[in-house]
């Protein structure tokens, strides 16, 4: 029983650097991680994936396997529950079948669960499921992903698949200078360092299940409805999250767990090994992008036409939006954008770090460069010449769009001015040296969410949020969001997280997570301020106020509303070796209010350095006979190491969302976004040679020629 | 207790010694986080190739999924979980969390143990991949950005914090030639 908030409390902890609060957790080893909560009377359950790209299942040999020390159960499409599928989940999409496991016997792609061994070691199961004898009868698989598949077709995904204004062909044949160009991307990988894991059990009539994910209503919500069961009877936790990226949502382990602790009565565990993760847990589609840009002498555009196919499961439809970037960055008179899909014999793709934007702004933002290089106008000079006014097909006012001042900034940090615009004339040794630019956007939205701030009798204050800190400190941003519309130092606010039964919130992910959060979290903080008498007393059980946003967030004007950046690389080309190592990279970003600058530099360093790994490392190939990855494992799919980042750098503009209660926009993808392209672009200043396909690998490097020893 | 699939071992953990019977598939990185509860040590692949596993055995980097439990006896491991002195952090840990050298953390006491041994490496004369005079008597090259992320990168961080574990890993070894040079004196 203590005063509550004093008007005088020291106020200001957004925009102030603030270590992680779980950092010494996290640091110490203590920090449990969803495979490590301990259980009484834990089983360890082992997927088993099909071996043949397409098919059916003939028979699974369960006695052998049923008679092996420890084991439990198998669990197969021939004795699973049936689930429902039918519905549309929480993020307006439906389920992924890949997650919905064993309900048929029909086999869409490597890699496609067919069995969960369980057993009461880990090791008994994994033996278990190396023993299991699957047959198959094997039907001949497509998985041959180009570009002009006659069965190609327009997909809207979770934008139209097409827009399209104005005489494209006039404006190109009126144009001075035109680029047409196709671009390729690669298939790309989440590789999270954690991988999937859920523990489910039934505790009092209620499921309970202990995940890895990015949102614990979003999963509650889907395993609520794949099993049929109340809303209530359902809790999903995630406390500590190694990493999502996208993929971490519903998956075949949480699945698979809860029908073994169903059938067994006892608490069930399933992690997904390394090598599983590359075929159920969702990837970036390759994309095969075609770019034509017309403009006239001074460089202003009069055409953009992009339209980019990516590959889908023959269970699954995702689009990576690859096209949807210009819809927003740049205008033309006449402007046609499309985005297309074919349906392989391949796993599902999924979200992947800035979707659509990230592959996208690669085959934009390298098209940029090329039209820089005939308009004779310097990159940064060009994209500045091509600001819209308006969005360029929706219309509507931006809000805010810093993008301009980034370059400015950037440029000044970058040295940009004294850059010499030829390529192919800097050379150190065996080395050809060149710097290159991109522009980077990523919409900014906000998502209703629900959240409840109480005010203890000791002066404190609790929040309690189903958020996610999946690396972006989300945790601590949130406390310094509560503290400030509480008006106390932020060391007298906790927050917990992770937990369905706090009820709806966003999930981690679309660069929208702190921002919904953070604006249920200051509703809720700025009503129970309003409700607490200074100097009056708080009851034992506290003071609780809770927030809905939904119809705020619903009340928000439509505009458009993105976050912006620039992206500055110089690289070093081993004419030797065709080996491509980048330098240094600085970007300049204006995202909204940053509510932790030392978290959030990390953040945009951290996509900066999966561009730098785009550009130049991840790749991961088909095998057309098995119609699986060539090593699917981190040796093969090789994601930046140490030795691969430079000193890379990440910086801001004042940058303030007028109509957000923070003022915050969103940070979590719009630094990979044109990071691929700067150093791409950079490549080219380097060696006088344009790569289209990415990765930049050093046998590209070197067959596509240019300046030798 | 032995049979012939499992045997007994004694494990030596952070100065504890710990008996156990373990199945002779069993792990090392298995036998601490689902034996000792020990899950500190992360499983990022169980294939040698993240490092987020990594522990020190007898001083020197280990990924711990490589090494069997039953051929663990008579060795000393440290783990995450052993390198503070009681409350107080190693400068390691302690740069970590102060430079922000992680974000999801489940690659940090990977990275936190391999760092204290490239620190150890490093100040003993041994040489990296990047290091210019390898000849047995040339002096230890600088610890320079370059030279750490040489030593450190067979441990992946798939967030990005390179750049900042990279900032932790030359401070703490700064502190620490700082520590031994007042020692000397």
């Amino acid at each position: 029983m203590t005063t509550a908030t004093s008007r005088a409390t020291t106020t200001g902890a957004v925009g102030t650097a603030h270590s992680r609060v779980e950092g010494r957790d996290k640091v110490t080893g203590a920090a449990r991680y969803a495979g490590e909560i301990p259980f009484a009377g834990l089983a360890h359950g082992r997927l088993v994936l099909s071996t043949v790209a397409r098919g059916r299942i003939v028979s699974v040999e369960s006695g052998p396997v049923l008679d092996m020390p420890g084991v439990l159960a198998v669990l197969h499409h021939g004795n699973a529950p049936r689930l429902e599928t039918g519905y549309v989940g929480m993020l307006g999409v439906p389920p992924d079948p890949t997650a919905a496991v064993f309900q048929d016997d029909r086999v869409p792609h490597a890699g496609w669960p067919v069995a969960l061994v369980v057993a009461e070691t880990s090791e008994q199961a994994r033996e278990a499921a190396e023993a299991l004898t699957v047959t198959y009868e094997r039907e001949p698989h497509d998985i041959a992903f180009s570009a002009g598949r006659s069965d190609a077709r327009p997909a809207d995904g979770h934008m139209p698949a097409s827009t399209e204004k104005g005489d494209l062909d006039a404006e190109l044949a009126a144009s001075a200078h035109v680029v047409d160009e196709e671009y390729v991307t690669p298939e790309e990988h989440h590789a999270m360092m954690e991988p999937h894991a859920a523990t489910a059990l039934w505790d009092g009539g209620r499921l309970e299940v202990v995940d890895s994910n990015q949102g614990t209503t979003w999963v509650a919500d889907e395993l609520v409805r794949m099993f049929s069961l109340d809303a209530s009877a359902v809790r999903v936790r995630s406390d500590h999250v190694g990493g999502g990226f996208g993929s971490k949502g519903l998956r075949a382990h949480q699945v698979s767990a809860v029908m073994a602790a169903t059938e067994l009565r006892r608490p069930v565990r399933v992690v997904l090994t390394r090598r599983q993760m590359f075929s159920l847990t969702g990837y970036r589609s390759p994309t095969a992008q075609r770019v034509r840009l017309g403009a006239g002498p001074d460089g202003r555009l009069r055409a953009l036409d992009h339209r980019s196919l990516n590959q889908t499961s023959t269970v699954w439809e995702f689009v990576e939006p690859a096209a949807g970037v210009g819809r927003t960055l740049y205008d033309a008179p006449a402007h046609r954008t499309e985005n297309q899909v074919v349906r392989l014999n391949v796993p599902s793709p999924t979200w992947m770090r800035a979707p659509g934007e990230a592959p996208g702004s690669f085959a934009m933002e390298a098209a940029l460069d090329e039209l820089a290089e005939r308009c004779g106008v310097d990159p940064i000079e060009l994209r500045l010449r091509n600001e819209p006014e308006l969005g360029p097909v929706s219309g509507l006012p931006f809000a805010g769009r810093n993008l301009a001042a980034c370059f400015r900034e950037g440029a000044r940090r970058f040295g940009w001015a004294s850059r010499d615009p030829r390529p192919g004339v800097r050379r150190e040794g065996h080395l050809l040296l060149g710097t290159g630019t991109a522009a980077a956007s990523f919409p900014a939205g906000a998502m209703p969410s629900t959240a409840a701030v109480t005010a203890e009798a000791d002066g404190t204050f609790t929040v309690r949020i189903s958020a996610a800190d999946i690396g972006t400190g989300a945790r601590t941003a949130l406390a310094l969001v509560a503290a400030d519309a509480l008006r106390v130092p932020a060391g007298r606010v906790r927050v917990h997280i992770g937990d369905s039964d706090f009820g709806p919130a966003m999930i981690a992910g679309g660069s929208m997570g702190t921002r919904s959060w953070a604006w249920a979290v200051t509703a809720a903080a700025g009503e129970l301020r309003d409700r607490l008498v200074p100097g009056g007393t708080v009851p034992p059980e506290g003071i609780t106020v809770r927030s809905d946003t939904t119809a705020a967030v619903g009340a928000l004007a439509q505009k458009e509303r993105h976050s912006y950046g620039a992206q500055f690389a110089e690289v070093a080309v081993d004419v030797a070796t065709g080996e491509v190592r980048v330098r240094r990279m600085l970007g300049i970003f204006a995202a909204g209010r940053i509510v932790n600058p030392l978290t959030a530099r990390s953040q945009l360093i951290g996509g900066m350095t999966w561009g730098i790994s785009m550009a130049l490392h991840e790749e991961a190939v088909r095998d057309s006979a098995s119609g699986d990855l060539y090593g699917g494992d981190l040796a093969s799919y090789h994601v930046a190491s140490h030795a691969d980042v430079p000193a890379v750098e990440a910086d801001w503009v004042d940058d303030h969302d007028p109509d957000d209660p923070v003022g915050i926009k969103g940070i979590g993808e719009v630094g990979i976004v044109g990071a691929a392209a700067a150093v791409a672009n950079a490549v080219w200043h380097a060696t006088g040679v344009r790569h289209r396909r990415l990765p930049i690998r050093p046998d590209r490097v070197l067959e596509a020629g240019g300046p030798r020893v | 207790m032995t049979s012939s699939t499992s045997s007994t071992v004694t494990l030596n953990i952070n100065g504890e010694k710990h008996t156990l019977s373990v199945d002779h598939r069993t792990t090392l990185l298995d036998a601490l986080r689902e034996r000792l509860d020990l899950t500190g040590t992360k499983k990022g692949c169980d294939q040698g190739q993240c490092g987020a596993c990594t522990v020190l055995v007898d001083g020197r980097r280990t990924v711990s999924c490589l090494q069997l439990a039953v051929a663990s006896g008579e060795r000393e491991i440290t783990t995450v979980e052993g390198v503070a002195e009681g409350d107080r952090l190693h400068p390691v840990q302690q740069a970590f969390l102060d430079l922000d050298g992680f974000q999801c953390g489940y690659c940090t006491p990977g990275q936190i143990c391999s760092a204290i041994a490239v620190i150890e490496e490093h100040a003993a004369g041994w040489p990296s991949a990047v290091t210019e005079d390898v000849r047995p008597q040339a002096a230890p090259p600088p610890l320079t950005p370059e030279e750490i992320r040489e030593r450190m990168s067979g441990n992946l961080c798939r967030c990005g914090a390179y750049v900042q574990i990279v900032q932790a890993v030359a401070r703490a070894a700064g502190e620490s030639r700082t520590e031994t040079e007042e020692s000397a004196a």
